[in-house]
């Protein structure tokens, strides 16, 4: 026996459901393909499902998405996109300092992890990483900055990302790379869906 | 391409808005797309054009431009006083102008945004399949400045039909219809009745993105960060301060900030036409009455 999952209404057009594994409810969802739904937006612990108000009934829906059962996708194959990147990062130091290792230990432990892309958000092609090293959770900065460079590699809390394009940020940056994330000239603009697999490679 | 349209002022800000995006919030893209949606639509009814139309949104006024050729064109949403071709005209009707004429609106009296459209809509390059200016995700035309030129497009759906039409009532102190949002249990039980009781006023920050309010704070009952999740247009989400700030059509796609309520979506359109400095009102939905 499955247990429920928690969905909450959130207006009259979305549910929010609470699940411990978001890409594998979300590939429930879109092997059940509820009625009416259009849109299906994953994120930390929740997945946010929209839906359209004239074809179906929200009652109706959060039911069918309270008793749907996880996707196991560990063992789906996803796609490995390896980032080169220069660790020079203006935050090194202070991240070392912080987790109490010397800053090659810092970039060992970064690049020695895999990561997947969970979801996106902040920015178009800012995509969460999960499976940093817990000796790397660290909170934002308390300042954020101003002004982050496009390809900044940086961590905060329990992800990783890399800034597709220049922005604020509190993130602590550990270094850069070249790698174009977010292309709205290619077909898939963003190079780092939700699922992906992702390694960073430490380069000179 | 049948032309094109001189921006000679764009006044405080003005962008190029159709009806947005949708679909690719999960690579973190927003919708997008005019804030107040009822009044793109109208205008773009009113000159014949398909509703999905690309228009100019206007903040507050101000907007002057020249046309090239023969064209008809139609201002919605807030109240403002329009010249075009050195004539008075009115907000929900086709104006028609001549090569060389210029269109002038003035300042705002009522409402914030206004929509002009021009017959065959703008027929700027699309991004990711559509003319909406992304503020906050920098997707799409650019903010528009003196001296830009905008192309117009030849798609249009049927004639223009209407001489004038009804506008939706802007009040001077509106009331928008409220739900408890999903994080409403991260506040104090008194929160709705908080949002629901008291007068907020609309601040000087205010943009695409959301309305920040001054008013009564809800108070936290639970401590501690909520991880980002998606948040929709209307959603009421409260930063450590408890003042809620209200999104609109720009939001992030993800917010690390409890949503409190959710503003109906039927009165979002009423939400983007919020002044700096007017009060605003919550309501909890009635049934529909016929009125």
């Amino acid at each position: 026996m499955t247990g429920m999952n928690t969905v909450l209404r959130y207006g009259r057009s979305a549910l929010l459901v609470e699940v411990d594994d978001v890409l594998g409810f979300q590939a429930a969802c879109e092997a059940a393909q509820p009625e009416g739904v259009v849109e299906l937006v994953p994120a930390a612990r929740t997945l946010l499902v929209r839906f359209d108000p004239a074809r179906t009934d929200s009652a109706v829906l959060a039911r069918s998405l309270a008793s749907l059962s996880t996707v196991d996708v560990s063992s789906r194959s996803a796609a490995t996109v390896t980032l080169p990147v220069r660790y020079d990062g203006a935050d090194l130091e202070d991240v070392a300092e912080a987790a109490g290792l010397s800053v090659s230990e810092v970039v060992q432990r970064h690049s020695a992890a895999t990561y997947v892309a969970a979801f996106c958000g902040f920015a178009p092609g800012f995509a969460y990483l999960t499976g940093l090293d817990p000796a790397l959770h660290l909170p934002r900065r308390s300042t954020p900055r101003t002004r982050v460079p496009a390809g900044a590699v940086a961590i905060a809390g329990e992800y990783s990302a890399i800034y597709p394009h220049p922005s604020p940020g509190g993130w602590h940056l550990l270094g850069h790379s070249d790698a174009q994330v977010w292309n709205v000239d290619r077909e898939q603009p963003n190079l780092l869906v939700p699922g992906t697999l992702v390694r960073f490679e430490a380069v000179r | 391409m049948t032309g094109k349209i001189e921006i000679l002022a764009p006044g405080p800000f003005a962008t190029v808005q159709d009806l947005g995006r949708p679909g690719y919030a999960a690579v973190g893209v927003g919708r997008s797309g005019a804030a107040d949606r009822g009044s793109l639509k109208l205008a773009n009814r009113l000159v014949g054009n398909p509703e999905t139309h690309a228009a100019i949104e206007v903040t507050l006024g101000g907007l002057r431009l020249r046309f090239s050729e023969h064209t008809t064109v139609a201002v919605t949403g807030a109240r403002v006083p329009i010249r075009a071709g050195g004539r008075a005209a009115a907000v929900g009707a086709p104006i028609v102008l001549r090569p060389g004429d210029e269109l002038e609106l003035g300042v705002a009296s009522l409402g914030l945004r206004s929509y002009l459209a021009v017959r065959g809509g703008l027929d700027v390059p699309p991004v990711l399949g559509a003319r909406a200016t992304d503020t906050l995700g920098k997707l799409g035309p650019p903010v528009l400045a003196a001296g830009m030129s905008l192309p117009i497009g030849s798609v249009v759906q049927g004639n223009p039909c209407v001489d004038l039409a009804p506008l939706t009532r802007l009040a001077e102190e509106p009331v928008l219809r409220l739900e408890p949002g999903p994080r409403l249990d991260w506040f104090t039980a008194s929160a709705l009745s908080t949002l629901l009781t008291g007068s907020y006023t609309v601040t000087s920050d205010l943009d695409r993105v959301g309305v920040r309010l001054d008013g009564p704070a809800l108070t936290r009952a639970r401590v501690g960060e909520l991880a980002p999740e998606a948040a929709v247009p209307g959603a009421l989400q409260v930063p450590p301060s408890g003042v809620p700030i209200l999104f609109l059509a720009d939001h992030p796609v993800t917010g690390g900030y409890p949503v409190a309520a959710v503003v109906d979506e039927d009165d979002l359109d009423l939400a983007a036409q919020l002044r700096p400095g007017q009060r605003v009102r919550f309501t909890s939905p009635t049934p529909a009455t016929s009125d």
